[in-house]
């Protein structure tokens, strides 16, 4: 039925969807989980090329590497860079119920499926060579199925417009600005002068590295919280160091 | 819905004849594939050599001086030199990068950039090893659309280099690039839809096969607009680097890129560049055609065979020059307005052209209504009448753009009048250049209610 070729490709490539798959769902960071997914619909979409459905592939993979994309935007700026997820449940029980729920579906996918029986495969080769494939598509989704495709976008066009209204939030009065800003301050007593600025020193001007108060202790409230939640935050160990070490060697050529 | 059932039918018996390729791969065996595969690398590989020190050459020149001429004849093995260089130098990588997604990006960037060339037409039908093949690796009825998907693939390499990285420049950077691939991809896909409906079909051999009389630049002028545009967005390159932008992001999602992992990103950019370019030169500038004049010398000599990657190569460093140009040029866009110039500009006005297109498309094939002869040719009414009220519409508007400018003009250059009187304000003035002094009158001056506006005006 396949030719040799496709055995090979299914048998190599069938384990890797399978494995991005997985990732998906058991990767840490979440953009890890994404790049499986994206693998997935890449290999899907090799696989609808293998099968001689072109356009479909081809659409696949340019649809669902744009898709991706937006799932790592949304990554990056829905958790942060840092990406430490939230492990609190807000939902009690709802493990329970979910697996539940999952062995439900699969059940009655299992059922359902068990039943079917298939017919000869035609396969592509003659709408391609006769039709073409991309016209073949085009009569399907324009002629016959025009109204269920219409239907469609129009669901979906009405659910994009929903999550606009559902998510826009309007500002309800102005923000607060430097001069309230600073009379807030004053009126809490803390950080009068605004916070810290970070460290800057003689030799390394640098965000990423506190500044020292007048007791020699760094501040925290100097650095970015992103720089601290990514860990990269320096230590002034080193410039103390360096300091006392300039301050040694004076005291000890001023004895000599 | 019986006419649009008709409607979709008529439009079978058109598409059905391109929709397949018209290159013939059933005397290509299996080697002779591998072959041209190798070919095309090898192409690829050359050309990229070429470009940079080509790049650096007419810069060079731009800027008034001489560009690398050390290394080989003319600076020629100069790229060669640096390729080396990056292959010796020591490999650094950040403590915060992610380790496996820092080394997957640039292999990425460099595999995707070779995929899509696989489709381009570089010449028609050559003898090799006693078989008659087309010189192209591969097509398919959605060839074009291939590309675009590719393209998609590979912008990974950046994004995820901007996020590997663990800094905030290539973050930055690699966030960019992802808002830019999003935006002008889909510019880039509506310019091409004007070629398919002249084309009917996707596929590169027949696009490039139905060029043979006029070439899609014409017809599709503005489309060839948006596309050139398009590309050079797409390919990050200036003045659309913003990706890069070393005036704001130091390398953008390169910065903690070195050695060899950087050289990759290198050699995806300009073999990007090639790609963008073959599409352009396959899609609207006839492929591996010969320019008209010599198309015809002696009954179509120059237009077959081998000759194609002759007018093919041209045409691709037709390009190459362009991107160089434009380089040495212009400068870097701010982001806010590159950003608006492709929502707000690039994709309505390519959709309007794209239904003006299908319009016409379909009034050439009888669809809306009958045509009247003119000058011996038969035209559709409809594409008449909408020629018609464009020219209408864009004289109108035209003449009012005009009125506006004038209006404005006069606005910020109040006429002077020729000669002047000194005094005629209370307070002696001197006279603008050109300006003749009337003689003063010595009375005082009178003082009517609007004075004021009057001194300011009188200049």
């Amino acid at each position: 039925m396949t030719g040799g070729g496709e055995q090979v490709l299914f048998w190599v490539l069938g384990p890797l969807a399978v494995a991005g798959a997985l990732g998906l769902v058991f990767a840490k960071k979440a953009v890890h989980a994404a790049l499986g997914m994206a693998l997935t619909m890449i290999i899907l979409g090799v696989f609808y090329i293998a099968q001689d459905a072109e356009f479909l592939g081809v659409i696949q993979i340019f649809v669902y590497t744009g898709a991706v994309m937006m799932l790592f935007l949304f990554v990056i700026m829905l958790i942060g860079v840092d990406s430490s997820d939230s492990l609190v449940e807000t939902l009690t029980g709802q493990r329970w119920v979910t697996a539940l729920l999952c062995l439900g579906l699969g059940g009655i996918l299992a059922s359902a499926m068990g039943q079917v029986t298939w017919g000869e495969a035609v396969g592509l080769d003659a709408v391609n060579a006769e039709t073409g494939n991309v016209s073949g598509v085009a009569q399907l989704i324009f002629g016959r199925y025009v109204w269920v495709f219409e239907l469609t976008s129009a669901l979906l066009i009405t659910a994009a417009l929903g999550a606009m209204v559902l998510a826009h939030r309007e500002r309800l009065g102005k923000g607060p600005n430097q001069r309230e800003w600073s009379r807030r301050r004053f009126r809490e007593g803390e950080n009068l002068a605004g916070l810290p600025a970070p460290g800057v020193y003689a030799r390394h001007n640098a965000v990423d590295t506190p500044a020292l108060l007048p007791d020699g202790t760094p501040s925290p409230l100097s650095l970015s919280r992103v720089l601290t939640a990514r860990e990269q935050v320096l230590s002034p160990d080193v410039y103390l160091e360096a300091e006392a070490a300039i301050e040694r060697e004076m005291t000890e050529e001023s004895e000599r | 819905m019986s006419t649009l059932l008709a409607l979709t039918e008529t439009a079978s018996v058109v598409a059905a004849s391109t929709d397949n390729p018209r290159a013939d791969f059933r005397d290509t065996p299996l080697w002779l594939s591998a072959v041209k595969a190798l070919l095309v690398f090898v192409y690829l590989l050359i050309s990229t050599l070429l470009v940079i020190w080509f790049e650096r050459r007419v810069i060079g020149r731009m800027q008034q001086r001489p560009g690398p001429n050390r290394n080989g004849p003319f600076g020629l093995l100069q790229t060669l030199a640096d390729g080396m260089k990056s292959m010796l130098k020591e490999d650094v990588r950040p403590k915060a990068a992610d380790a496996f997604v820092f080394t997957l990006a640039p292999l990425i960037t460099a595999t995707m950039c070779f995929v899509a060339f696989s489709i381009i037409p570089l010449a028609g039908d050559v003898w090799m090893f006693g078989h008659r093949t087309p010189f192209q690796l591969t097509d398919t009825p959605v060839a074009v659309l291939l590309v675009l998907a590719i393209a998609g693939v590979g912008i990974y390499g950046v994004v995820l280099a901007g996020w590997s990285s663990g800094s905030t420049y290539p973050l930055m950077g690699g966030l960019r690039s992802s808002a830019q691939m999003i935006s002008y991809e889909i510019a880039m896909g509506l310019s091409l839809v004007a070629v398919f409906l002249y084309a009917g079909s996707m596929s590169t051999s027949q696009i490039v096969g139905a060029q043979r009389d006029l070439w899609f630049i014409i017809p599709a002028f503005f489309s060839f607009f948006v596309y050139v545009i398009t590309m050079v967005g797409e390919t990050n390159r200036l003045p659309f680097d913003l990706a890069e932008g070393e005036g704001e992001l130091t390398g953008g999602f390169h910065t903690e890129y070195g050695s060899m992992r950087f050289a990759m990103f290198f050699l995806g950019e300009y073999i990007n560049m090639f790609t963008v370019a073959a599409l352009a030169t396959t899609m609207f500038l006839g492929g591996w055609q010969a320019p008209p004049g010599i198309a015809a010398v002696n009954d179509g000599m120059f237009n077959e065979g081998w000759w194609g990657l002759l007018w093919f190569t041209v045409k691709l460093w037709m390009f190459m020059f362009v991107f160089v140009w434009l380089r040495g040029s212009l400068p870097r866009v701010r982001y806010d307005q590159f950003m608006r110039f492709g929502w707000k500009f690039l994709i309505p006005a390519t959709l309007a052209w794209v239904v003006l297109v299908a319009v016409f498309r379909a009034g050439q094939n009888g669809w809306l209504g009958g045509g009247v002869d003119v000058a011996g040719r038969r035209f559709p009414v409809v594409s008449l009448f909408l020629v018609g009220a464009i020219a209408v519409l864009a004289l109108v508007g035209g003449w009012l753009w005009d009125r506006r400018a004038e209006a404005k003009e006069a606005a910020a250059h109040p006429a002077v009048p020729d000669d002047v009187d000194p005094y005629a304000g209370g307070h002696p003035v001197p006279p603008l250049p050109g300006q003749r002094l009337r003689e003063p009158s010595l009375t005082a001056p009178a003082l009517p209610a609007g004075s004021d506006t009057k001194e300011a005006t009188r200049g």
